[in-house]
């Protein structure tokens, strides 16, 4: 590795300046959530690291993760490409095909074992002897193990990889599982959402380069920095909710003066989220914006809780000091399911080792 | 050992097997198997689609008005047609009219999809299969910027630009960390550009990578989110308001100034930069004239982009609905996706069992029950498959056959309809590239032929955006704001039993979905897409399919490195999420398998 380059050298030679550079650290630390101070280390850590190898594997999905990640505006993909990660394996944009893609696989776990980012999108299926998704001749879910056993950690792209998503909805014909029941052995970080929001994804990417571990989590496993709070928290249509102003059919007055679209099914209540903070594609706009309630991507089982088009009823909605945790349990509304969520998070403290102090503040009502 | 198919291929078993698994550069999984003859030519040819979800068993029982969000989950690189779709066949069942307004802003969402999708095809999946890189690092700047300067009035086009990409290239590669370019053909002999166009088209790989962000804000604006922005039954989700107080909620004079600069930055980039690219990649492959397969025989459309609302006829739809056969261009036939005796699908080569497999089934009949076998003669185990045996069942794709005849769909079988049926917006761009080039018209029926459609179709869909956004304008101006009919959203004004057909052309070709509405559910759901037809295996006769046809007779530079398989392939665009189908109505339970 003589000859790998850091994110700031890469940077300097392309003609920024080390001012500029700062600048760019400064505003990824804000980007972030971070406090400025926190700059500083981010430059440090850009001016001393080689690029990190991710293998990003697609199991069954429908690739509108990738299709997210290569629309990140701050940073720009190309840029994350080229200079912040070594995507080394991602079978929508790699040149190579067949064999050779394969290989590249087997290099790169002998050649940076234990040092190298697994990125999944999508989930294993189980039924049909895992054959209704096959690589290489081969069940997915063995490619996905062997390529787990020897990463650092591993991130699970959007609602497939987190929770199971569409395919896994009921009755769920393929057994369609999330990575985390397969791979249990690892650190990992969910990112969920049907897709996640772009700079989401490469800001969670960008944290691990910078600080050297994963994100603080919350007890279902989510960054909290951007999963810590509902929609319906940071909705700009909240004072409509408060002043009790709905719209009550699509096309109505209310729809034409953007009142709160609670009526018309929103799941923005019950839905940790960033979409009415950091909004999609680079801020233009989010569902609720663009007069369409939020069908909750980005929460477990999202698709087996009833129409779009029903009122959130089965949770507690009101004020904003509920936690991610409380209600997704809540809403679960079942022993069994409230139980896993237990066991997930109990696992999730036992990877975060090394992942720094961890705050709770979240978990208390 | 060779055979002759019903639909005039000859198939030759007999040399040597080449698999490629996976093929890259394609949403989701698929397989290739070929076997080349002594002098490296294909003669035969298997495309596996090899992943499968049951969306549409899932979505029994479910209400048809969440349905968009379901099948748009479909694709997420094709994201919102299928949501079209799908909304257009509850719409077609349950007799919904939708306004003017909401009508132009779906067709400006489509066409939006059309661009983007096109833009990205041709750089990040398909341009690899032309462009060098690592050639690139060879080139001049300064030849490299009088080359794209002869070709384009696009301002970034100075030496000292094209040495910034280079160098910026050139310590990529030696940093030994090569990413997505790992492993990849490089210098093999089937490359034909010059460094210089090398280095223009890798430099704008990375424009294209940083633009194609841009188009989608579209969907944005009118749908929240890209991927997978929102619709809904009876019109779009999102209210116009353009005069009065709280515009901020709603699509008010910025938003539509927003959608409108977006709309000519579109026009721009792909007329001054991904067509004069095209132009200039295909100008070094005149001679390179393999891949047309079925294109010169059977093509299809449905036809999309309605000009008014609630009109379905052919006149009506700005891309063209008909279908040609036995590559009779001067007959064009109608195309009825009600009837029960033009669309079928067969299983008789698919991992799904019907009670008679030598027939074919309508897909409001449609029956959908896996059964994941393997022939005799294939080599490898159940989950360790070597080579597979195309003589038994080898793929998770069904065959669908329009009258019986296997069929192309996509940009080059809707340019070839435009252009049989003399329409001048399809005609004219053809015959001028040809004229450009100096190429006869059997130059069309070609992989080469296929991208520059699809080039093509990119241009003319950013100019309809623009003709739809000022549709929409005047609309607004004539005092007409309303975007959605809710006349029918209750479902208590819903008949007890319906069911409907919706259609779009998707970025891949013709896509439809059938819908069975029984007291107030999804009674039963079925999707023939694009890549369905385009990838299909055998049928019971032996007809292949689109993607098979078109890698016959074509020569192989280097065995053991797939370049003109994949060159073909990434020719169709293929979506093998969306072209699975799903398991059996009834949805019986299946054995699960303990995760180990």
């Amino acid at each position: 590795m003589a000859m790998t380059e850091t994110f700031y050298e890469v940077m300097r030679r392309q003609g920024i300046t080390r001012r500029s550079f700062l600048k760019f650290c400064s505003l990824t630390a804000t980007a972030l959530g971070l406090e400025p101070a926190l700059a500083g280390k981010i430059a440090h850590a850009m001016e001393t690291k080689p690029r990190t190898p991710v293998l990003w594997l697609h199991g069954l999905e429908c690739t509108c993760c990738s299709e997210s990640f290569i629309r990140s505006a701050h940073p720009l993909v190309s840029d994350v490409v080229l200079s912040m990660i070594s995507l080394d394996y991602d079978d929508l944009i790699m040149a190579s095909a067949g064999h050779q893609a394969e290989a590249i696989l087997t290099e790169i776990r002998e050649k940076y074992k234990g040092n190298y980012i697994l990125a999944v999108e999508g989930n294993p299926p189980l039924n049909q002897d895992g054959m209704s998704c096959i690589v290489g001749g081969r069940p997915f879910v063995e490619q996905l193990k062997e390529v787990a056993s020897d990463c650092k950690a591993v991130i699970s792209w959007g609602s497939c990889a987190s929770w199971g998503c569409v395919q896994a909805a009921h009755p769920n014909p393929t057994q369609a599982t999330p990575v985390h029941e397969v791979i249990t052995d690892k650190p990992l970080i969910k990112v969920p959402g049907c897709p996640p929001i772009a700079e989401v994804m490469t800001g969670v990417i960008t944290y691990m380069l910078t600080f050297d571990r994963i994100p603080e989590l919350d007890r279902q496993g989510r960054p909290k920095m951007f999963y810590g709070q509902r929609i319906h928290d940071k909705c700009y249509r909240r004072p409509h909710f408060d002043a009790g102003q709905f719209v009550e059919d699509w096309d109505d007055e209310g729809a034409r003066k953007g009142y709160c679209l609670y009526k018309m099914g929103c799941k923005g209540p019950t839905t940790y989220n960033a979409c009415s903070t950091v909004r999609w594609n680079n801020g233009v706009s989010f569902p609720i914006q663009s007069g369409h309630g939020c069908i909750g991507c980005s929460e477990d089982g999202f698709w087996d809780k009833g129409s779009f088009y029903d009122h959130v009823t089965n949770t507690h909605v009101f004020g904003i000091e509920a936690n991610a945790d409380r209600v997704g349990i809540a809403a679960a509304g079942t022993v069994g399911v409230a139980v896993t969520a237990h066991a997930v998070a109990s696992a999730v403290r036992r990877i975060k080792q090394g992942a720094g102090e961890h705050h709770e503040e979240n978990d208390k009502t | 050992m060779s055979v002759q198919t019903p639909n005039g291929f000859e198939l030759d078993t007999s040399g040597q097997r080449i698999v490629v698994d996976p093929v890259t550069r394609i949403e989701g999984h698929m397989r290739c198997e070929v076997n080349l003859d002594e002098n490296n030519v294909i003669r035969n040819a298997v495309s596996t689609g090899t992943m499968w979800r049951g969306l549409e068993v899932i979505l029994r029982g479910r209400d048809p008005r969440d349905a968009w969000a379901f099948t748009e989950r479909i694709c997420g690189v094709c994201t919102g047609t299928h949501a079209l779709t799908s909304v257009r066949a509850v719409e077609d069942a349950l007799g919904i009219q939708i306004p003017e307004n909401a009508n132009s802003i779906r067709n400006i969402m489509q066409l939006t999809l059309q661009a983007q999708d096109h833009l990205v095809h041709f750089y990040h999946l398909h341009a690899l299969d032309w462009v060098d890189v690592v050639s690139a690092l060879k080139a001049d700047p300064k030849a490299t910027s009088e080359l794209a300067q002869s070709i384009s009035d696009w301002p970034l086009s100075s030496p000292g630009y094209f040495r910034d990409v280079q160098n910026r290239i050139k310590r990529f590669v030696e940093s030994g960390q090569l990413g997505p370019f790992m492993n990849g053909y490089w210098g093999n002999p089937a490359y034909k550009l010059p460094p210089e166009a090398n280095l223009m088209a890798v430099t704008h790989y990375l424009e294209a990578l940083d633009f194609q962000k841009e188009i989608v804000k579209i969907h944005t604006i009118y749908g929240g989110k890209n991927p997978h922005p929102n619709w809904l039954v009876g019109g779009v989700p999102c209210a116009i308001n353009v005069h009065e107080a709280g515009a901020v909620g709603a699509i008010n004079m910025e938003r539509l100034n927003l959608v409108s600069s977006i709309i000519d930055r579109t026009i721009d980039f792909i007329d001054k930069v991904y067509i004069p690219d095209l132009m200039a990649i295909a100008s070094f492959y005149k001679d390179w004239t393999y891949g047309g397969g079925l294109s010169s025989q059977a093509v299809m459309s449905y036809g999309d982009i309605p000009d008014r609302a609630n009109d379905s006829s052919a006149a009506n739809q700005m891309l063209p609905r008909g279908a040609i056969i036995n590559g009779n261009l001067a007959e064009v036939h109608d195309v009825d996706l009600r009837d029960p005796e033009q669309i079928q699908e067969f299983v008789a080569h698919s991992w799904f069992s019907y009670a008679d497999e030598s027939k074919g089934l309508h897909p409001w009949d449609g029956v959908t029950e896996p059964n994941f076998v393997l022939g005799p003669n294939t080599k490898g185990t159940k989950t360790r498959i070597e080579e597979i045996d195309e003589s038994a069942k080898y793929s998770w794709i069904k065959a669908p056959r329009w009258r019986g005849h296997a069929m192309e769909v996509g940009p080059l079988a809707r340019w070839v309809i435009g252009y049989a049926q003399g329409n001048p917006e399809f005609k004219e761009p053809v015959e001028k590239v040809l004229t450009d080039l100096q190429l006869p018209v059997s130059a069309l029926f070609s992989t080469l032929g296929r991208t520059a459609a699809r080039g093509l179709e990119g241009s003319w869909a950013a100019h309809k955006m623009r003709h739809f956004q000022d549709k929409l304008m005047a609309n607004i101006k004539a005092g007409d704001s309303s975007t959605a009919n809710i006349d029918k959203w209750d479902p208590k004004t819903w008949p007890k039993e319906a069911k409907g057909v919706g259609t779009t052309e998707a970025p891949r070709g013709a896509l439809g979905h059938w819908i069975v509405i029984k007291d107030g559910k999804i009674d039963n759901y079925q999707a023939v897409v694009p890549t369905t037809w385009n990838g299909s295996p055998r049928d019971p006769a032996g007809n292949i399919g689109a993607f098979e046809a078109a890698l016959l007779n074509t020569p192989v530079a280097k065995a053991d490195e797939p370049l003109e398989i994949l060159r073909t392939l990434h020719s169709f665009d293929p979506c093998l999420a969306c072209s699975t189908h799903i398991m059996s109505p009834d949805g019986e339970e299946l054995t699960r398998v303990k995760v180990r």
